[in-house]
């Protein structure tokens, strides 16, 4: 058998687990690496501006793809730009596999140049971490990284690879199976606990089905969806349960939490039955833990052990994969009497329906309710923040529109490269980007790639000139003292808004400008009756990406808004 | 959630014998804040397989969900609760005393006769005992000796533990 080097089986192995695109920024230890990419045209190569933006357009191109994303970085600062991502990667269950770099094993603990510990750096924000120390190991590791990557509850894995290790000759083979003996991703559906929560759920007079990211991650929505149609049981959602049913599907509450529907959150509150399936009761959206669904029962299934009875008190538990635990439930499933239960949810509706405040001009609501309207399917990615919180509530998800945004970790800066990525591994859908003035400014850098890529993402930038959901707190609860939040802030008000004498300077950077210097088109809209026309303008732009930025109000706070630590019944509704 | 007591718990632990793998286990405790009163490792028969006993001082709750925590690592083959299960452990303790009187001495070879130690080593002026007991008991051991002796010098090595032999294989 001939040997091949280590950089030459990395290849073979890209390829055999049908990877398509790979994020890379190339650096010393990986050149050789590089080099090897060079001469083959099976896997595509992106080049993105920055470490961190490179992981994270991997990580939207996981998302939306359902595929293992693909990261390759070199040693020291190269994977040190990556930590961000990773435990972003991480807290969503985004399947990644992240190669880093390293020092040859001989100067591995000499302080080396571009030397970091990175499995070390990254041992808490991922899934697995291993540094390949030799040559003969380094196929059944890359196998063993994608496997774990991809299964179970999905999550990022970092292999480090030493120069040396890399430049040895070795075996060509590529494993084709894979055996860990501490890793059992998926322990089988209990089918005893599973029929003790659907008596459980035939039982209750105010069942309440919660969806989480899970839903939508082992692609469970339709199953999910003929669930609700069947025993005619509410729905509320978590932020990265949203879609996980039709938004427009009558038995869809909206989300619940910090920012959750007032029916929602008042549904939560008087269930007496939590069906819930794939989220961890993350504390955004349980409010005060301890009044937290108080009437009600819980079942929880998740696949990850873990995340049972982790923050709140389960009745049943089911350790399942959300596609199969769905799939035997359809099995189960009957009518229930929810007449008088869905009054009630309807009631809640019409004392406060989901809208922002009816005010004239531009708001964020007026926006995302033209994107709904303007696009028939679409990939949505935000960053973090106000806007992302307005998307989350207003924005409509079916089986053609999906949202990828960074809920667990809240990551400023996901947003832009997130687009990227997400377009590269869906040409033909559109995909919108909202995200606001801070956040977009996190990894502006990314106007190059999507430039030279040619991806005509539609750009938009909810510019309110302020960090805006800080702002938010400061307005409700700190006295309006807006400290570090204002984007203008200067040497000539020191941040402290309201200076004597002072002038607010003008907003730096121009977006518009900004984005015809990389060569991509820049509109300014003040105006709602400019929305469909600057959409419209955007969709004609088919080789670049196109930015709009939108000129909101700072004062457009969002609500309702459970106030931080209360409970999710007090909720704060407009001021 | 802490409506449950604290108490400590015993937990053994088959890991992979790789490197990074202690790091892991003991950066899940620091990170997570768990208590981590005290943590023995070595190879077992199979030197692939490293196994560990841990104690941890906890409620009900956060030792559920260490276990759980621990189960889900890669790297970790198998979680055995020891907590209700009958088991044998014990822990190595050395005890060097130093600066003793002849009067000392006489006493040591009491208590180590009383306490079922060894005596190790001897010199002009010292002693140095090894003890094999609970960790309670050693507690208790070292009490006593910082109380008897004025200058003495303590290394303990964290206690192991194994399951008792089943009722009915004996």
């Amino acid at each position: 058998m001939r040997k091949i080097s280590g950089n030459k089986l990395l290849v073979k192995a890209l390829k055999e687990e049908g990877v398509e695109i790979l994020f890379g920024y190339p650096g010393a230890c990986t050149i050789d690496i590089s080099d090897e990419l060079y001469k083959q045209d099976d896997i595509k190569v992106v080049l993105p501006r920055h470490e961190q933006a490179l992981v994270h357009a991997a990580d939207a191109y996981a998302r939306s793809t359902g595929k293992v994303g693909v990261c390759l970085v070199t040693s020291g600062p190269g994977a040190t730009n990556l930590v961000t991502g990773i435990a972003t990667a991480n807290y969503d269950s985004v399947p990644l596999v992240c190669f880093t770099g390293q020092v040859s094993r001989p100067l591995i603990g000499n302080d080396a140049f571009q030397e970091v510990d990175i499995v070390g750096i990254t041992r808490s924000i991922c899934k697995w971490g291993v540094t390949v120390q030799n040559r003969e190991d380094l196929g059944r590791i890359i196998k063993e990284a994608f496997h774990i990557a991809r299964t179970g509850r999905p999550g990022p894995v970092v292999v480090d690879l030493p120069k040396d290790v890399m430049g040895e000759l070795g075996s060509p083979e590529y494993p084709e199976t894979v055996n860990i003996r501490g890793y059992k991703p998926n322990p089988g559906l209990h089918i005893g606990q599973l029929k003790r929560a659907m008596k459980m759920l035939n039982r209750a007079k105010k069942p309440l089905f919660l969806a989480g990211g899970g839903v939508n991650i082992a692609g469970a929505n339709e199953n999910f969806t003929k669930i609700v149609d069947i025993t005619k049981i509410p729905v509320v959602t978590t932020i990265m349960g949203r879609g996980a049913i039709p938004t427009n599907h009558p038995l869809f509450i909206g989300n619940l939490g910090m920012h959750g529907a007032y029916a929602a959150n008042e549904a939560v509150t008087e269930c007496d039955l939590l069906f819930s399936i794939g989220t961890r009761f993350n504390d955004r959206i349980t409010g005060k833990i301890h009044e937290f669904a108080p009437n009600a029962q819980i079942v929880h299934i998740d696949i990850d052990t873990s995340s049972i009875s982790r923050n709140v008190h389960v009745d049943i538990p089911v350790v399942a994969d959300a596609l199969e635990a769905t799939e035997k439930i359809l099995e189960y499933a009957e009518e229930h009497d929810t007449t008088e239960w869905l009054a009630q949810i309807e009631s809640w509706k019409a004392e406060h329906p989901l809208k922002m405040k009816e005010k004239p001009g531009l708001t964020p609501q007026k926006i995302i309710e033209t994107i709904n309207e303007t696009f028939d399917k679409a990939i949505v990615v935000t960053d973090v923040g106000q806007h992302q919180m307005f998307t989350t509530q207003y924005l409509e998800l079916d089986a053609n529109k999906k949202l990828l945004t960074s809920g667990g970790l809240g990551t400023m800066g996901y947003g832009f490269p997130g687009a990227v990525g997400a377009q590269l591994g869906n040409p033909d859908t559109p995909v919108i980007m909202i995200s606001g003035d801070g956040g977009m400014q996190m990894n502006i850098q990314e106007f190059a790639t999507a430039v030279l890529q040619e991806l005509p993402l539609i750009l938009c930038v909810f510019n309110n000139t302020y960090l805006g959901m800080v702002r938010q707190w400061q307005k409700l609860f700190y006295g309006k003292r807006y400290s570090m939040t204002c984007l203008r802030a200067g040497k000539a008000c020191e941040g402290k808004c309201g200076t004597e004498g002072c002038e607010c300077p003008p907003y730096t950077p121009d977006f518009v400008k900004l984005a015809e210097s990389y060569g991509a088109k820049g509109l300014r809209v003040f105006n709602p009756e400019d929305v469909q026309a600057a959409f419209e303008e955007a969709k004609k732009n088919t080789k670049t990406p196109t930015l709009i930025e939108f000129i909101i109000d700072p004062e457009d706070l969002v609500y309702p808004m459970v106030k931080p630590g209360g409970t999710l019944e007090e909720l704060i509704m407009d001021c | 959630m802490n409506n449950s007591t604290m108490q400590k718990r015993w937990i053994s632990l088959f890991v992979e014998n790789q490197n990074g793998v202690l790091a892991k286990i003991s950066g899940l405790f620091s990170g997570k804040l768990y208590n981590l009163e005290s943590l023995t490792v070595g190879t077992t028969e199979d030197p692939t397989v490293s196994r560990m006993t841990i104690a941890t001082y906890s409620d009900d709750e956060t030792f559920e969900q260490i276990k759980k925590q621990l189960n889900r690592m890669v790297e970790v083959i198998k979680v055995i609760d020891f907590t209700n299960s009958s088991i044998c452990m014990k822990e190595l303790l050395y005890v060097k005393v130093k600066k003793c009187t002849r009067h000392d001495k006489e006493e040591l070879f009491q208590i180590a006769q009383s306490f079922q130690a060894r005596i190790v080593d001897y010199g002009k002026d010292s002693l140095l005992l090894e003890f094999v007991h609970s960790a309670t008991k050693n507690d208790a051991i070292i009490k006593l000796m910082k109380e008897e002796f004025q200058s003495i010098e303590v290394v303990r090595g964290g206690s192991v533990g194994i399951e008792a032999i089943n009722m009915t294989q004996r």
